[in-house]
């Protein structure tokens, strides 16, 4: 055996490595501070400049009648047509997306599955205001329909299909073979397994991944200007003449060079981001009782 | 009933690479046969093509002959879901449908394939029975699977695979994961299965080759990247008391593997 080594020899070295790592520990924190700070601070003034304003009023109407210098008049319309248009692109792109997904994820492995990728991922760099300007030739111009939430929910969907297959092809991916065999060697068909053992085995993480493409969509503001082309009036009807929307309401309020209307561009996208955070919040919460609580 | 399993210059692929080499065996009806050699000489993979579950593997393929009962299970005319119905399969690690009680766990071979039959909760309970699990679980049925220890999941694993009723069971090491206890459980379940089922098993442990099966396979390669080749197939009894062959010897009196 040879004599140990005294612990003293080391010290120099420790007090270097100490250094170093609280060198790196700054820097991994000001980093972090960096990229925090401008979030928290965009959260926090936008609740601040739009809280204030907001009342019954505020939710409860539509701005019809009210002029830009004049205080009063509310979202009530741009809530409809958001929840309206990006719930139609829901339903359009979930389904839609969640297809794509299982293709790619359970059958794709020929060239066809190849291109589809290839696809996606070109589909994912559409800049959204490219969605809008589709949507806009194809279905306001083209098949005359005019200008609707239809329209802008189509453009949403556009956007809203590459991120859903994106997430739900990992996430479907990450369901272990073993499971599926578990299927095969029971004689289930393949589509068998796939609805009734992977999509159950993959429920939650789809449900987060839709979610948060839903809450991605929701705040989209040029796919809706070519296309729903906001309205001071409530129209419910997605189908049929121009609608409000958040973004949109935010965005010609806040044009405006009277301060009631800025001060409702700031009470809008604070409603806006509070939606969109909750709608974070919530995926998350599932995706945590996923990994937490997996033996219940 | 159960079969007749005659395999004829079985070769299995993974892509241009064979990993297993022209075997050929007959296994007979109600017997337990049991599958020995070293890690990586494609115990798994023969298994596998058994019941066809070797080809959804991408790039996994297979030459030869697979007959159940005199029909070769890769001719064209043969659906691929008819096979996996008579010849079932025990995984070695257990994997449950996490999303599903216990209940529909043992029932999902059924339900899942359309089956209705009123009968279902007497066939989940038989199956339970069978593998000594009934007691353990009847007041939870309705829980999930997951909330099962790996013993448990294993047996249960078992049940769902016999309740389809299939007449084969294929089974890759289904103790490997499990305690004594449990291991001498599945062991005794196998006695049992065998008055039911041709049962085949993969095992690493002689002494549980030499406790349960009635014949005794060994497959080994030459080294490494070479093929598995069936080495000596004889009865369990034969095979480890006097093998024919060095290399059986060798590797049942643990001097290699
Ligand atoms: N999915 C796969 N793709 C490519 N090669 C594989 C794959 N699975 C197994 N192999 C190879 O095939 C050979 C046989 O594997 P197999 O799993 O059948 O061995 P085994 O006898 O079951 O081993 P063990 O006792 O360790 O389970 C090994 O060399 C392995 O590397
Ligand atoms: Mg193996």
């Amino acid at each position: 055996m040879t004599t140990a080594t005294p612990l003293w020899v080391h010290r120099r070295r420790y007090r270097r490595r100490r250094w170093t790592a609280r060198l790196a520990a700054l820097a991994v924190g000001s980093a972090f501070l960096l990229a925090v700070v401008p979030l928290i601070l965009v959260l926090t003034y936008t609740i601040a400049r739009g809280l204030p304003h907001f009342s019954w009023v505020f939710f409860t109407h539509s701005l019809a009648g009210v002029p830009p210098s004049q205080a009063g008049g509310g979202i009530a319309a741009a809530t409809i047509g958001s929840l309206e248009q990006v719930g139609l692109a829901s339903l359009i792109g979930l389904p839609l997306g969640l297809a794509v997904a299982v293709y790619l994820a359970e059958y794709g492995t020929g060239r066809l599955a190849t291109v589809t990728r290839f696809l996606v991922d070109v589909m994912t760099g559409i800049p959204s205001i490219v969605a809008g300007l589709f949507a806009y030739t194809f279905i306001v111009i083209s098949l005359h329909q005019g200008f609707s939430g239809l329209a802008a929910a189509i453009a949403l969907s556009l956007l809203m299909v590459p991120i859903i297959v994106r997430s739900a092809e990992d996430i479907l991916a990450g369901i272990p073979r073993t499971l599926r065999e578990a299927g095969y060697a029971l004689g289930l068909r393949r589509w068998r397994v796939v609805v009734s053992i992977v999509l159950p085995a993959a429920r939650s993480g789809l449900i987060t991944g839709a979610m948060l493409a839903v809450a991605r969509i929701a705040g989209e503001t040029a796919p809706l200007l070519l296309t729903a082309f906001d309205n001071s009036y409530i129209n419910a009807n997605p189908f049929r003449g121009q609608q409000s929307a958040l973004p949109l309401f935010i965005y010609n309020q806040a044009q405006q060079a009277y301060q009631p209307a800025i001060d409702r561009a700031w009470a809008a996208a604070a409603t806006l981001v509070l939606a969109i955070t909750g709608i974070y919040i919530i995926a998350r919460l599932l995706t945590l009782r996923k990994s937490g609580a997996h033996r219940v | 009933m159960s079969r007749r399993i005659e395999l004829h210059d079985l070769s299995c692929y993974y892509g241009n690479r064979k990993v297993v080499d022209r075997i050929t065996m007959t296994i007979e009806p109600k017997s337990v046969t049991a599958i020995i050699g070293p890690s990586g000489c494609g115990k798994s993979t023969l298994l596998r093509a058994i019941n066809r579950l070797h080809e959804t593997l991408p790039g996994a393929r297979v030459e030869g002959r697979v007959l159940l009962d005199g029909d070769n299970i890769y001719d064209r005319s043969i659906d691929v879901v008819d096979v996996r119905r008579i010849v079932g399969m025990v995984f070695q690690r257990p994997n449950p449908f996490p999303t599903m009680s216990i209940h529909d766990n043992v029932a999902a071979g059924l339900k899942l394939a359309g089956v209705r039959r009123r009968d279902l909760d007497d066939i989940v309970e038989k199956a339970l029975i069978a593998v000594h699990l009934w007691n353990e679980v009847k007041d939870r049925l309705r829980r999930p699977a997951s909330a099962l220890s790996g013993g448990q999941q294993q047996r249960l694993c078992i049940a769902r695979a016999i309740a389809v009723q299939p007449e084969v069971l294929l089974m890759d090491e289904p103790c490997s994961a499990l305690d004594p206890i449990s291991t001498l459980a599945i062991e005794d379940l196998i006695a049992e299965l065998k008055n039911d089922f041709t049962v085949v098993i993969v095992t690493h442990n002689m002494q549980q080759a030499a406790r349960v099966s009635d014949m005794t396979a060994f497959v080994t390669v030459d080294g490494p990247g070479h093929p598995g080749r069936l080495v000596e197939y004889a009865d369990t009894k034969t095979l480890f008391s006097v093998p024919a062959d060095k290399r059986t010897e060798d590797y049942i009196t643990g001097r290699v593997g």
